[in-house]
């Protein structure tokens, strides 16, 4: 069964192979190690020559790969842990994500800049953040996170994304994801997928297999995509609380439709996210959907706005998990 | 420094292994060169003047004093080389070639400015130049462009123009790290005016600047000058350097504000600007080196031609926000 990280890790093998312009700057990113979470392992060896191993200067590395973009490279920036990405921030935001409009003509910065957000692994307070949020919004800057079906590869979106853009990306990776096998028909029996959107940006539709019509929307991307999905059988079968989850892999610019036109149809919307609950990703789906959709009942569920603490213990207690879903979604159909 | 000009020569070089170039420029250069100082000056002095009259919005940073530094680098740069320039670019981008009207028009945020008025004053973009205003923001960029010449197998070298403020920024470090570990081939301007806004480096910088770039294995030389000749020759030595090498240099120019770091704010005693300006003029320095009558009439066609681009830019239409662009 192939995971995540074995997709992704495929994806940047075949976006490598495609275009000789497709090289990869990040720490500790050289055979035999391969990258903190190996994601790009494989490649230095294969690929000669197009792999930096660089300093420990998130910045500087971000910007050397707006550099090489403005060159007529395809540069891929890895970001060993989310949390550094604020490291990062100036670069991807006062230089990437404006060179696309303030000057004109417009310049191209192709580049993206992978990351893995997310707790559960007792990392502590800058380790195991969820911080896409604090990037969501800026202008320019396209944030995507993949979702890890079989029929649709984390590792497709990935390699098309690094191919084909033509301004900045940020590709929000998860760690607990990397690990999870991709979702084949066999995992996939009782539920129906559907694509909606365009496959740079695609979103997804699922439901149980031959249900009545749902009566909750969820909302959520990348990990929490999962536990959502894990919390649809049993809403069914123990509450009687039918379910169309959609899952989002562009955060930013906004991609609010195929949300919106399920929430229509449910009155009732719940988005799921690891971020903290207060000013995040969740609150601007609600706002938007709440102002299009009258009478539209809402829910969060979220992160407490805290740090994520390393005792596995606490961290439990501030990162949602499945029960925290079932919880809310039978709060508000019951 | 033998003086390859038989002139005069103000500036004094500070480093003690003193790189020997030898420079003969074409016999139209001094010329050419003193009509771009000439156009520098006068497009920064009827900005100041302008903008008391609400001709000008937002804020601007003026090259005054500084004119040489812009023309005698950008004078020894192949056309194909680029530049990541700063918030105080405009001579930078004039001297790069960049349009008069176009550069009048951006700072009147006008549809025909160089960023359609988008960008304004300090974030200006034309072929290989880039221009923004996050001090040491372009630094890492530069490193990047720098590399992407050299992968391609080109004989392109990037100049990334810092002020002695840009010290001050972590980035920096980052990048002139990543600059000597790979090799790129990089010259590093740093225009060292002495004062940052209205901080003076005393009050900014610890240690020297020259052992900053020492550090990195960078080699970095000095020039206490406002000649513009005497720029253009270390200038040229420095990128002659890089193109052999493939490996980045540093080139610290002392230099002179003459005007506010933006519009009126300049806390210097006026005696001391006044000082500075009899003392070390781009252009008083390189005058003698025209004949009168033929200095005479370029001011007169230069004049004109701002005039004539202001004038132009002032009538130009103000842009609209387009729906759908990115």
């Amino acid at each position: 069964m192939t995971t995540v990280l074995e997709s992704l890790n495929a994806g940047l093998h075949e976006a490598f192979a495609a275009d000789e312009r497709v090289l990869l700057l990040g720490e500790d990113v050289l055979d035999p190690y391969g990258g903190a979470f190996k994601v790009s392992r494989g490649l230095s060896t294969g690929f000669p020559g197009r792999v930096l191993t660089t300093p420990i200067s998130e910045a500087g590395i971000t910007g050397a790969g707006i550099g090489l973009a403005l060159g007529g490279y395809r540069p891929v920036v890895e970001i060993m842990f989310g949390d550094f990405v604020t490291l990062a921030l100036d670069q991807l935001l006062n230089a990437a994500g404006k060179f696309g409009w303030m000057y004109d003509p417009a310049v191209a910065v192709p580049l993206v800049l992978r990351t893995p957000m997310g707790g559960r692994r007792g990392y502590g307070p800058t380790h195991s953040q969820t911080l896409e949020k604090h990037l969501l919004g800026a202008p320019g800057l396209t944030v995507l996170a993949p979702f890890h079906l079989a029929a649709d590869e984390p590792g497709r979106l990935l390699r098309d994304t690094i191919l084909r853009t033509g301004s900045p990306v940020v590709f929000i990776e998860n760690k607990l994801q990397y690990l999870l096998p991709l979702l084949d028909s066999a995992a996939l029996a009782e539920f129906e997928v559907e694509l909606v959107g365009n496959p740079q940006a695609p979103a997804y539709r699922l439901g149980l297999r031959d249900a009545p019509p749902p009566g909750l929307t969820m909302a959520a991307y990348g990990y929490m995509a999962e536990l959502c999905r894990q919390a649809i059988p049993p809403l069914a079968y123990e509450q009687e609380i039918f379910v169309e989850l959609i899952v989002t892999t562009q955060l930013a610019p906004f991609e609010l439709f195929p949300v919106l036109d399920s929430a229509r149809r449910t009155r009732h919307l719940l988005t799921v996210e690891e971020g903290g609950r207060s000013l995040g990703w969740g609150a601007e789906v609600l706002a938007q959907a709440a102002e299009t959709i009258p009478g539209l009942k809402v829910n969060r569920v979220a992160a407490l706005d805290l740090p994520v603490p390393a005792s596995l213990a606490l961290e439990a207690a501030v990162l949602p998990d499945v029960n925290a879903i079932l919880r809310a979604a039978v709060e508000m159909l019951h | 420094m033998c003086n390859p000009f038989g002139v005069f020569l103000r500036g004094r070089l500070l480093t003690r292994r003193q790189p020997t170039y030898v420079i003969i420029p074409p016999v139209d250069d001094h010329a050419r060169l003193y009509r771009m100082l000439f156009l520098i000056r006068r497009f920064e002095e009827t900005v100041l003047a302008e903008f008391k009259r609400g001709v000008f919005s937002g804020t601007t940073h003026t090259s005054l004093g500084q004119e040489a530094n812009a023309v005698g680098v950008i004078s020894a740069l192949s056309p194909q080389d680029a530049i990541f320039s700063n918030h105080r670019c405009h001579g930078h981008f004039l001297a790069y070639g960049g349009d008069l009207r176009a550069l009048f028009a951006e700072l009147m945020g006008r549809a025909t400015g160089v960023g359609g008025g988008r960008g304004g004053s300090q974030h200006l973009h034309w072929r290989n130049f880039y221009a923004s205003g996050i001090q040491g923001g372009g630094a890492a960029m530069a490193v990047g462009r720098a590399l992407a010449f050299r992968r391609a197998g080109s004989q392109n070298l990037v100049t990334l123009f810092i002020g002695d403020g840009t010290f001050g920024e972590g980035l920096l470090y980052e990048a002139l790290n990543l600059a000597a570990l790979w090799s790129a081939p990089l010259l590093i301007v740093v225009e060292d005016n002495r004062i940052a806004q209205t901080t003076p480096s005393e009050l900014a910088l610890a240690g020297s600047m020259t052992g900053r770039f020492s550090a990195f294995g960078i080699p970095c030389n000095e020039l206490d000058s406002s000649d513009v000749l005497e720029i253009q020759a270390a200038a040229t030595g420095e990128a002659a350097q890089i193109r052999t090498t493939g490996k980045p240099r540093a080139l610290i120019l002392h230099t002179c504000r003459f005007g506010p770091h933006s519009k009126g704010d300049d806390t210097r005693p006026a005696g001391e600007v006044q000082r500075l300006q009899a003392e070390r003029d781009p252009l008083r320095i390189h005058a003698p080196r025209l004949a009168q009558a033929e200095r005479t009439q370029l001011e007169q066609e230069v004049e004109a031609q701002v005039q004539s681009a202001f004038e132009q830019a002032l009538a130009d239409p103000f842009p609209q926000l387009v729906e759908g662009r990115p």
